[in-house]
C-alpha cells in the first residue's frame, strides 16, 4: 500500500527539507536587531542618529564671533541665523583654520529674500532690485548684518526702498 | 515518532529567533536621548514664509540631497478670486534659488513649504514589502538604506510626493527631520536656516513646547486630511486651494 | 534628459517610478492565471471540448510563471536584497504578501499538478532515454517508478483536489496583483475595491485568447488538423469572460465620470490627451469592443470552419494586444497625472537600457522560447505521434 504513494511521500520529504532549509537560512541571514523596536532593523535608528552635522546652528558662531552676533543683535537681522547666509560651517566651528567661510554675492543672496514678489506677505521688506539701486551691489549701501541704513551719506548713493 | 521529531525540528528555531530578541540588548540611541520622551512634529506659518529657499538649500547641503531631487520644497500658489480648486502652482527648481521676480497678479499669493509629514499612520510604512521605512518610537518616518529593495512601492503610496529614489544608492529616501541633528538637541537645517520662523520644529511630548499653545490659539490644518495619514506637519494660515 | 511637464507637479513627481517592466508584470502573470483556468474548465469542469488544450495550457502558465519575477528583478533598484521579502515580510504590505501567492501558486499548484498529471510519462521516459535526459527525467521521478492502477488513481483524485484549490489559487494570484494597486489610497487611478475583480477577469480573457493562439499556432506548426469542436468552446468562453470584463470596466468608467469628484478632472484630460490612442483607441475599441463583436457574429452567424479559424485568430491577437494596453494604462497612466490634480508628466521610455523596450521585448519572447523548452521535454499533444496522455488511464477521464 505504502508503494502506491511512495512518490508523494518522497515529495513530501523533499518539501520538509526545503522548509528546514528556508528556516536556517532565515536564522543566519536576518540581521539580530530586526524586529527589536516594530518590523523594521532596530540598528538602522541609531545608524541614522549617527550621521555628522553640516550646520552647527547660530548659537556656536557667537562663542568666537561674538561681535557680529551683538551687531546683528541691533538690526531686523537677529532672526537670521549665520549659516543661513553663510552657509553650513560646522567644519569650520570644530577647526577654524580648516574652513574659510566663502565670500558672498550680495547681488544673489539678498534678492533671495528682498526681491519684491506678489506671493511675499506684504509686510516684509522688499524691493525691486533694478529700480532700487540700478545694478549696485546690495552691500554697497547696507550692511548685511546691521542692514538699516543710519547715515545720510549712504542715502544718497542708493535711493529710497 | 515522525510527527514529533519534525515538529520538534520547528520549534527548535522559532525558540532560536526569540532568543535572538533577548540578546539583541537594550535599545541604542544617542547618549542622554530617549526614544520614549519625544513625539516629533513641524508646524509652518504660511503667512510667515517668503519663498527664500533657504530651507530647500540648507536640507540639500546638509543631507547631501542629490541634484534634482527633493526633500522639502517651496510651492507659490496664485488663486484668482473664487476659483480655490484651481490654483497656480509653480516651484522652480523646488524654490531652491528662490522664486523669479513677478509682476503684480492680482488675486490671492503665498507660498507653502513642503516636506515628509512624518505621518503617524503612514502609508509608505504601511506599502513597504520588507521593513525598511518605517515610523521610530519617537514618531519619526525613516528609511533603512541598506535594507532597502528600491521597488518604489513607498514612492506610489506617499499621497504628498515627498519620496524620491536616490540615483546613487537606487534606495528610497525623504526628509529625516533631521533625525541626527534633533536626536542631539539642534533643530532640523530647514528651521535653522529660515529667516522668518516660519517654520519650527515642534516636540509634541514636551509640555513646555510653544506648539502646544499654538495649536490651541490658532486654525491650523494638515495637507489631505481626507487621507487619514495622522500627518505631523501643521500649517498654520494655509488656504483651501493647497493641494 | 529632461522631462516636458504640463501644469504642475510635485517636484520629486516628475520622473515614473515603474516603467514598462511593470506593466509586463501583471500582464505575465495574468496569461498565467487565465491559462490556469481554461485548463481546469477541462479538468474540473469535465468542459470535454477542450481536452486537446490542457496540458498545453499547463505548460504555457508555467513558462510565464517563471519568466514573471524577471522584469521585477530588472526593476528592483536591489535585486540582490529581494530574498527579504521572503525572510522578513512585511505582512501589512501587498506586495510581500504577494511574494508567497506566487511561491505557493507555482509550488503548491502549478508543478504539483503538472507533475502529477505526466508521472507516467516522466517515469516512461526516464526509463527509455539515454545520457542527460536520462538523469533528468529519473530526478523528475524523486526516484520512485510505481505506475500501479492504484498509484495513477491516487494521482488522479489528488490532481484533481490540486486543479480545485488552484481555482481560487489563480484568482488570488491575479487578484492581488490588482490590489496591489487597488489598495494606494494616494493615487484615484488605481484606488478602487473594483481593481482586483477587473483584474482577475481581463487576466482570464488574456490567457484563454493566448492558450487558444498558441494551440493553434502549435497545431499548425506540427502540422496537425485543428480540433475545431475545441476551438469553438475556447472562443465561446472567451466571449462570456469578456463580456463581464468589459461590463466591469465601463461600470468603474461610468461612475467616475457621474460622481466627477476631485480626481476626475485631472483624469479625464490625462485620458483624452496623453491616454487617447492607448486607451480609448488600442484597449476598448480594437482590443475590446472589436473581438467581442467578432467572437459575437460567430455565435449568429455560421461562418465556414475556415473563416471562423480567421475570426478567432484575429480576435485572439486583438485581444492579448488589448489586454496589454489595459495594463500600460493602469500602470503608466497612474503615474502621468500629478498628486496635486494641476499637471501632467510623460514617459520616456529609453530602448536598450535595464527597463528599456529592448528589455521589455526580449522578456516577452522568453516564455515562448521555455515553452518550445517544456513542450519537447513533456510533450503536450493527445494525438497519436507522441505520447499517448491518456489511452489506458484510469477514472481520469480527461488526460
Amino acid at each position: 500500500m505504502f508503494k502506491d504513494i511512495e512518490h508523494l511521500v518522497r515529495l513530501a520529504v523533499v518539501i520538509a527539507i526545503a522548509v528546514v532549509a528556508f528556516v536556517v537560512l532565515r536564522e543566519a541571514v536576518v540581521p539580530r536587531s530586526f524586529g527589536q523596536y516594530g518590523h523594521y532593523r532596530g540598528a538602522a535608528i541609531a545608524e541614522t542618529a549617527a550621521r555628522p552635522v553640516a550646520f552647527a546652528g547660530h548659537d556656536v558662531c557667537e562663542g568666537c564671533h561674538s561681535d557680529v552676533v551683538d551687531q546683528k543683535k541691533q538690526g531686523k537681522h537677529v532672526v537670521v541665523a549665520c549659516e543661513a547666509c553663510h552657509g553650513a560651517l560646522a567644519k569650520h566651528a570644530d577647526d577654524p583654520t580648516s574652513v574659510t567661510p566663502a565670500k558672498l554675492d550680495t547681488a544673489i543672496l539678498c534678492a533671495r529674500c528682498h526681491e519684491a514678489n506678489s506671493a511675499k506677505p506684504k509686510d516684509f521688506p522688499q524691493v525691486v532690485t533694478a529700480d532700487h539701486s540700478g545694478g549696485l551691489a546690495c552691500d554697497t549701501c547696507h550692511q548685511p548684518h546691521k542692514p538699516k541704513i543710519e547715515s545720510q551719506e549712504k542715502t544718497a548713493a542708493g535711493g529710497k526702498k | 515518532m515522525d510527527i514529533t521529531r519534525r515538529r520538534l525540528l520547528l520549534l527548535l528555531p522559532a525558540a532560536a529567533v526569540a532568543w535572538n530578541y533577548v540578546q539583541a540588548g537594550t535599545p541604542e540611541a544617542s547618549p542622554n536621548y530617549k526614544l520614549s520622551e519625544h513625539w516629533w512634529a513641524m508646524l509652518i506659518d504660511i503667512p510667515k514664509c517668503i519663498g527664500c529657499g533657504s530651507c530647500v538649500r540648507a536640507c540639500a547641503e546638509e543631507n547631501d540631497v542629490p541634484e534634482g531631487y527633493y526633500r522639502t520644497w517651496i510651492e507659490r500658489y496664485h488663486v484668482a478670486d473664487w476659483k480655490i480648486e484651481k490654483p497656480d502652482v509653480e516651484s522652480p527648481d523646488g524654490g531652491k534659488q528662490g522664486f523669479p521676480p513677478n509682476e503684480e497678479l492680482g488675486g490671492k499669493n503665498f507660498f507653502v513649504p513642503k516636506l515628509c509629514n512624518h505621518c503617524a499612520d503612514s502609508p509608505c510604512t504601511q506599502v513597504c514589502p520588507v521593513g525598511a521605512t518605517f515610523v521610530t518610537p519617537d514618531g519619526v518616518v525613516l528609511i533603512d538604506k541598506s535594507y532597502c529593495l528600491g521597488c518604489r512601492y513607498c514612492v506610489q503610496a506617499c499621497p504628498y510626493g515627498c519620496r524620491f529614489i536616490n540615483p546613487k544608492t537606487k534606495t528610497a529616501e525623504k526628509c529625516t527631520l533631521c533625525y541626527h541633528r534633533i536626536t542631539k538637541g539642534l533643530t532640523t537645517a530647514c528651521c535653522e536656516a529660515c529667516p522668518t520662523g516660519a517654520r519650527q520644529l515642534a516636540d509634541l511630548k514636551n509640555p513646555k513646547d510653544p506648539i502646544h499653545e499654538f495649536l490651541r490659539t490658532h486654525n491650523v490644518q494638515v495637507l489631505k486630511p481626507h487621507m487619514a495619514t495622522g500627518a505631523k506637519v501643521f500649517y498654520n494660515g494655509m488656504d483651501g486651494s493647497v493641494r | 534628459m529632461q522631462i516636458p511637464v504640463e501644469g504642475f507637479m510635485y517636484p520629486n513627481e516628475v520622473e515614473l517610478q515603474w516603467s514598462v517592466l511593470i506593466v509586463l508584470y501583471p500582464f505575465i502573470t495574468g496569461l498565467v492565471a487565465g491559462a490556469f483556468i481554461l485548463a481546469s474548465l477541462e479538468r474540473v469542469f469535465r468542459v470535454d471540448a477542450v481536452k486537446p488544450t490542457y496540458r498545453l495550457a499547463l505548460l504555457t502558465a508555467l513558462s510565464f510563471l517563471l519568466v514573471a519575477p524577471l522584469p521585477l528583478q530588472l526593476h528592483l533598484g536591489h535585486p540582490e536584497r529581494s530574498l527579504e521579502m521572503y525572510l522578513t515580510p512585511h505582512r501589512s504590505s501587498a506586495m510581500a504578501m504577494f511574494g508567497f501567492v506566487y511561491l505557493w501558486y507555482l509550488m503548491a499548484v502549478l508543478l504539483l499538478e503538472i507533475w502529477l498529471d505526466y508521472r507516467r510519462d516522466i517515469v516512461a521516459k526516464s526509463q527509455a532515454s539515454t545520457g542527460v535526459a536520462r538523469f533528468f527525467y529519473r530526478v523528475l521521478t524523486l526516484g520512485s517508478s510505481n505506475l500501479s492502477e492504484r498509484s495513477l488513481r491516487i494521482d488522479e483524485r489528488l490532481g484533481y483536489f490540486i486543479t480545485v484549490i488552484g481555482i481560487p489559487s489563480a484568482f488570488l494570484l491575479h487578484g492581488y496583483v490588482g490590489f496591489i494597486f487597488g489598495s494606494v489610497k494616494a493615487n484615484p487611478w488605481w484606488s478602487s475595491p473594483l481593481m482586483p475583480i477587473v483584474f482577475i477577469f481581463s487576466a482570464m480573457v488574456s490567457g484563454i485568447a493566448a492558450v487558444m493562439l498558441l494551440y493553434m499556432a502549435s497545431t499548425r506548426l506540427r502540422g496537425r488538423e485543428i480540433d475545431i469542436r475545441c476551438l469553438d468552446k475556447i472562443a465561446q468562453y472567451l466571449l462570456y469572460t469578456f463580456i463581464i470584463d468589459f461590463s466591469l470596466e465601463m461600470l468603474d468608467l461610468l461612475q467616475r465620470i457621474y460622481e466627477a469628484d476631485e480626481s476626475f478632472r485631472s483624469l479625464d484630460f490625462m485620458v483624452h490627451t496623453r491616454l487617447w490612442k492607448s486607451q480609448v483607441i488600442v484597449q476598448i475599441l480594437l482590443g475590446t469592443v472589436t473581438p467581442i463583436a467578432l467572437i459575437g457574429l460567430t455565435q449568429f452567424w455560421k461562418f465556414t470552419d475556415v473563416i471562423r479559424k480567421r475570426i478567432y485568430a484575429l480576435a485572439g491577437c486583438l485581444t492579448v494586444i488589448g489586454i496589454f494596453a489595459m495594463r500600460w494604462n493602469v500602470v503608466i497612466g497612474g503615474q502621468l497625472f500629478s498628486k496635486s490634480f494641476l499637471g501632467y508628466t510623460t514617459y520616456k521610455m529609453a530602448f536598450a537600457t535595464r527597463e528599456g523596450l529592448l528589455t521589455a521585448i526580449v522578456l516577452m519572447l522568453l516564455p515562448f522560447g521555455i515553452l518550445w523548452v517544456l513542450v519537447k521535454l513533456l510533450p503536450p499533444w493527445l494525438d497519436a505521434g507522441s505520447l499517448p496522455a491518456s489511452s489506458a488511464a484510469p477514472a481520469h477521464g480527461t488526460t
